[in-house]
């Protein structure tokens, strides 16, 4: 095809930034692609410094990475040492090689310290149009600015480093159009659950999503992420939202952003991106917005989805074999009965969080239902951790750290905490966790933890009856 | 990356079948942060007892292969996960070249990475070449050739293009890319123009 002829013909978003960061067309659909930017944290990264170093390479533009450690970092008395000595390599080890290699470091003590998902954006390093990549998959995340963004691997993580590029085979192209308005009383938590109950997790598998329509346009950023993070358990590496005047005016300023004499040229590179109108998908899928109520997982798996009105289903509702016997495993794990309300499900732990939803937005967003009320006594632990220390002053600016700690709830440093059990927050086995993370998988919180997958309205609400219940009984209730 | 192309030695002989990661590196030693350090924990329970004592004449610290740098094994080894940790440990050990029946895919992938060669032979091949390393006697890899000598045997193996051209380049994947530094860098003076607020650092 000639290159006149590729031009004239419509493209996505993705086809675009695909196109944009092609170095060298190579054979079989794939490409040396470029990468912009490269966020690093203490997990995934060690060996990937010690391979630089064995290979005597240097990093090829240190100006594309910022470093920030996240997962490991432990939520509270963090001027104690730390309990884990593996964590405590890795931290340091993150330490000696951002020095070594002269990165930009964000240290556990900085405000701006917290999770990658959360500082990227919040830096303004997050942009519309570039490639980004991080050795997690929750990169995904980025996604909502308009920026192709995706996990990678230990030895990608080395690649990239070494030559700012990937050698990729380039996806397919899926849209997601969720129509109508969202209901009062559900949030983009509830849109990424309702579209990976619709798709499935493997739904989305060898696409890169972009979603699109009203619902969408009308979320902030911080939903767009919210949304965006969660399109790898719909199975698809990348999510992306056309980027608009949202997104403009939201990196406008942050440290990273374009300055005042680029910012123009951004604007204008920035409004080419979105998919043509005549773009061809090769999956189309469409949501009714309207129709969309909380949600609450039940199963081990991000697609085990039902309304908070619902129940849990029974084995015999599911077709599939493979899938009948993983839904009678789940229930076992989960301890509970086919047929059971889902307001029955009595909740033990609370988890307001992770890089799906700690931001400002869902920090307000919970204390909006926790707000003159309290936690429940059967409750043990109710936790908020802020995505990031300038999440974390922006909440006490405005009262939200008042508002938690005087409902018992319990309000820490900024972290991966208790979505993954790879640090000191963890939930104990047997116990019904409401959790505002994105992977309810066996053990993910702790080993026999319980995980049920909520927005940060529906996790504050459970806090607060010491079950599941109907967030919007509580809204109409308070107002 | 060391170049691969000749290597002579002697070779210690592990005729075992479907030895898996878990035996090559058990998955407690996966901690580090390092790619280095596995090799005292490669294969360690065959070189150790539960006590942690060593076992008498296990054939990775027996004095009589000590300088091998070939092992001789059994089919499908590898198997088991996609952990790097597994060539790491190997090459710690001193090994460069892996004869066996078979190997499973990803491990023969990250053999090449980090400059392992991984040769397939028949059963009946790999059998004689068992008897030969116990024997002590020397055995020679020629990668340009595609051949294995000992004695006066000589065996024709496969092996995939673009692996063979890596690993006599002496090149990792990186090392492969680096090769297309003109065209990245051209890349980078076109995009430096087209979006320049990403190129502020210099
Ligand atoms: S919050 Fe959870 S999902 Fe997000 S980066 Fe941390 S561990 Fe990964």
């Amino acid at each position: 095809m000639s290159k006149a002829m590729l031009q004239s013909m419509p493209q996505t978003m993705y086809d675009k930034i695909w196109a944009n960061h092609t170095v060298e067309e190579r054979a079989g659909g794939t490409a040396l692609l470029y990468i912009d930017k490269h966020l690093v944290h203490e997990v995934t990264s060690p060996q990937a410094f010690d391979g630089m170093r064995a290979a005597g390479r240097s990093i090829h533009r240190p100006d594309s990475i910022i470093a920030v450690p996240d997962h490991n970092v432990p939520t509270k008395d963090r001027h104690l040492p730390n309990p884990d000595p593996m964590s405590t390599a890795q931290l340091t080890a993150l330490e000696a090689n951002v020095k070594e290699f002269g990165l930009n470091y964000i240290p556990m003590d900085d405000k701006r310290q917290g999770i990658v998902h959360v500082v990227g954006p919040e830096q303004g390093f997050t942009q519309p149009g570039v490639t980004l990549v991080c050795g997690d998959s929750h990169t995904s995340t980025h996604g909502a600015f308009g920026a192709l963004a995706f996990g990678i691997g230990t030895s990608e993580v080395e690649h990239v480093m070494a030559t700012q590029t990937l050698q990729l085979k380039k996806a397919r192209n899926m849209r997601v159009t969720v129509t109508g308005s969202l209901p009062l009383g559900c949030s983009a938590k509830d849109v990424a659950l309702a579209i990976i109950a619709e798709i499935g997790t493997a739904g989305g598998t060898g696409y890169v999503i972009e979603y699109a329509g009203p619902v969408i346009e009308d979320l902030s950023m911080e939903g767009r992420m919210t949304l965006c993070n969660m399109s790898i358990e719909a199975g698809a590496r990348a999510g992306l939202v056309a980027p608009d005047g949202k997104t403009f005016a939201y990196l406008k300023g942050r440290p990273y952003a374009p300055g005042d004499d680029q910012w123009d040229a951004a604007v204008a590179y920035w409004q080419e991106l979105p998919s043509d109108h005549d773009a061809k998908f090769d999956k189309e899928v469409t949501i009714d917005g309207n129709a969309i109520v909380p949600l609450v997982t039940w199963g081990t798996s991000p697609e085990d989805v039902a309304p908070v009105t619902g129940c849990v289903p029974f084995v015999a509702e599911f077709e599939a074999e493979a899938k009948q016997e993983a839904v009678i495993k789940s229930l076992e794990y989960m301890g509970l009965s086919e047929g059971q309300l889902i307001k029955d499900i009595a909740v033990d732990r609370v988890f307001i969080g992770s890089c799906t939803n700690s931001r400002i937005e869902d920090m307000r967003e919970a204390a909006a239902v926790i707000k003159g009320r309290h936690v429940a006594d059967r409750i043990i632990e109710a936790m908020i951790v802020p995505g990031s220390g300038l999440v974390k002053l922006q909440a006490e600016e405005e009262g939200l750290d008042k508002i938690f700690t005087d409902a018992g709830f319990q309000w820490r440093d900024p972290g991966c905490s208790m979505c993954l059990a790879m640090n000191p927050d963890k939930a104990g086995a047997g116990e019904h966790v409401a959790s505002t993370s994105n992977r309810n998988f066996v053990g993910r919180q702790g080993p026999g933890a319980r995980t049920h997958l909520v927005s940060p309205a529906m996790a504050a609400a459970a806090a607060i009856a010491g079950h599941f219940v109907d967030v919007r009984d509580f809204i109409r209730g308070s107002s | 990356m060391q170049k691969f192309t000749k290597l002579s030695s002697i070779a210690t002989p592990f005729p075992r079948v479907n030895v898996d990661t878990d035996i090559i590196i058990p998955a407690k030693h996966l901690k580090s942060i390092k790619r280095t350090g596995f090799g005292e924990h490669a294969f360690e329970t065959v070189r150790f007892d539960s006590e942690g004592a060593p076992i008498e004449g296990n054939v990775f610290d027996c004095e009589r292969y000590k300088d091998a740098n070939i092992l001789i094994t059994g089919d499908n080894f590898g198997c088991g996960s996609s952990r790097e940790h597994a060539p790491w440990a190997i090459s710690e050990l001193g090994f460069r070249c892996i004869v066996a029946p078979s190997f499973a895919d990803i491990f023969s992938g990250n053999c090449v990475k980090n400059g392992i060669l991984t040769v397939e032979l028949p059963q009946g091949d790999v059998d004689a070449l068992v008897l030969a390393a116990e024997a002590g006697h020397e055995i020679h890899i020629d990668l340009e050739e595609q051949t294995v000598l000992c004695q006066n045997a000589k065996y024709d193996f496969e092996y995939n293009a673009a692996h063979k051209e890596m690993l006599m380049a002496g090149l990792d994947e990186v090392g492969q890319t680096l090769r297309a530094s003109k065209a990245i860098g051209s890349y980078e003076q076109k995009q430096k123009a087209a979006t320049p607020w990403l190129f502020t650092a210099d």
